[in-house]
């Protein structure tokens, strides 16, 4: 196996957690910092193995745990739990079709807040929830819906330059050839 | 999928829910730190963006901007020495009369770093940690008015509770007519409108637009006398039985660059 890809995953949590904490006049005019994570969380359940996002669910959540004053541990449940569930419907997901990764995308991005929101209700300190509350909910789902998409779009063409090259398989087969002439 | 996973999953997100607050603060600050040379870096850049910005300014802007700020300097100093004769002179009243001396304020610059990353309360990072003398409940303001208090410390950086953030409570006082009031919980994180809620303790009738707010000081946490806000309008709640005026916050939060944070 080819670690660079899964390092770049890595990566890319790393910096999508950073961009979070940024670009404040775009998070008030949103009304929420944009996360890309469960979207990550998603390509990584659907294309690496179960340890992959396994560490890559632990690694986001106490990311993100550790730059807020969130309780440890409350972001990694959600993303673990929705990196686990994908992982197993694998071989039932059109992991390959357009329409199934933005179904995914809206699905994860509004999972995971709304997942956190209710641990933190029954866990952690009081937090600020009103009608914004699904409006953050809702523009979670539809941007994860949309980066859903690219993301895999971008991962699996690194995932092609930089990983290992795939076996070429070849219809010819030498035992069922037709063999002409006489013997 | 390995069918233990799940279990294992549950069981460890059940050590980090019941990790004692040390192990657990060491953790965050261990993660956190990975996440600094990123802060590092953006600040580079800030700091390369404004030395490029300034070259863009041209000589009679500089010379206006001079100008302006000498005039502010002497409108400054004209007011520094009118409320230091009105200190002294409150000091010895003070002293005529027993009463302990207010303490003064220090101040320390810091650098507003990022915000935080979820949308559940009204937090920013400020690159003041343990390592420069931060400690958790330090005042934190800018000249307009009250910015927060610090939340939690990590030794590069800390975290600070904004006005109208759960974890902030504000005892505050209107200046004109000396009612006390607390600030109540925003009902968003967002900080746009640059608005929070005031509920004065009993029914005012006396409370009413444009009057100002300012730190009450008996909390133990704010200083007395900080600027909070402007009464936008009031309106009557519980019955008639307490009054919860809008204000307008001094700070402008959504705009946090640079703020200054209380010293001991």
């Amino acid at each position: 196996m080819n670690w660079l890809p899964v390092l770049l995953l890595y990566v890319a949590v790393w910096l999508a957690i950073f961009v979070q904490t940024q670009f404040p006049a775009l998070t008030e005019w949103l009304g929420l910092a944009p996360s890309l994570v469960p979207a990550l969380i998603v390509h990584a359940a659907l294309t690496h193995s179960s340890w992959v996002t396994f560490g890559l669910a632990v690694f986001a959540g106490l990311g993100l745990d550790s730059l807020s004053p969130m309780k440890l541990g409350i972001h990694y449940l959600p993303l673990l739990a929705l990196g686990l569930a994908i992982q197993a419907r694998q071989h039932l997901i059109l992991r390959d079709q357009t329409y199934a990764r933005i179904f995914l995308g809206l699905a994860a991005g509004t999972f995971v807040p709304l997942a956190t929101l209710l641990l933190l209700t029954v866990t952690d300190r009081p937090v600020l929830s009103g009608w914004s509350t699904g409006w953050q909910l809702v523009f979670s789902g539809l941007f994860n819906a949309m980066a859903c998409p690219v993301c895999f779009r971008i991962f699996d063409w690194l995932e092609r330059v930089l990983g290992d090259p795939r076996p070429v398989e070849s219809s010819f087969r030498p035992d069922r050839q037709i063999k002409r002439g006489r013997n | 999928m390995h069918y233990w996973m799940p279990g294992a999953a549950l069981a460890l997100a059940l050590v980090f829910l019941n990790l004692p607050p040390t192990a657990a603060d060491r953790l965050k600050l261990a993660v956190s730190t990975l996440f600094l040379p990123l802060f590092g870096l953006n600040r580079s850049i800030q700091a390369v963006a404004d030395e490029a910005s300034y070259g863009l300014l041209t000589r009679s802007t500089l010379i206006r901007e001079v100008e302006r700020l000498q005039r502010e300097n002497q409108q400054l100093k004209l007011a520094a020495a009118q409320t230091a004769d009105a200190l002294a002179e409150n000091s010895r009243l003070r002293t005529a009369l027993g009463w302990q001396g207010r303490g003064s304020w220090k101040g320390r610059a810091a650098r507003v770093i990022g915000r935080e990353p979820t949308t559940w309360w009204r937090s920013v990072l400020i690159d003041y940690g343990s390592l420069q003398g931060a400690q958790v409940n330090q005042t934190v303001m800018t000249p307009e008015g009250l910015v927060g208090r610090i939340r939690s410390v990590q030794p590069t950086f800390s975290q600070v509770a904004l006005i109208g953030d759960p974890e902030c409570g504000v005892s505050v006082v209107i200046n004109e007519t000396r009612e006390p009031g607390t600030i109540l919980e925003a009902r968003s994180a967002t900080l746009s409108d640059g608005m929070v809620t005031m509920r004065t303790l009993q029914h005012s009738v006396t409370a009413m637009a444009g009057q100002s707010v300012t730190t009450l000081g008996n909390g133990g946490v704010f200083p007395k006398g900080i600027p909070v806000g402007q009464i936008i309008d009031t309106r009557s709640v519980d019955g008639g039985l307490s009054t919860e005026a809008r204000l307008k916050l001094g700070a402008q939060l959504n705009r946090l660059e640079e703020v200054w944070v209380l010293t001991p």
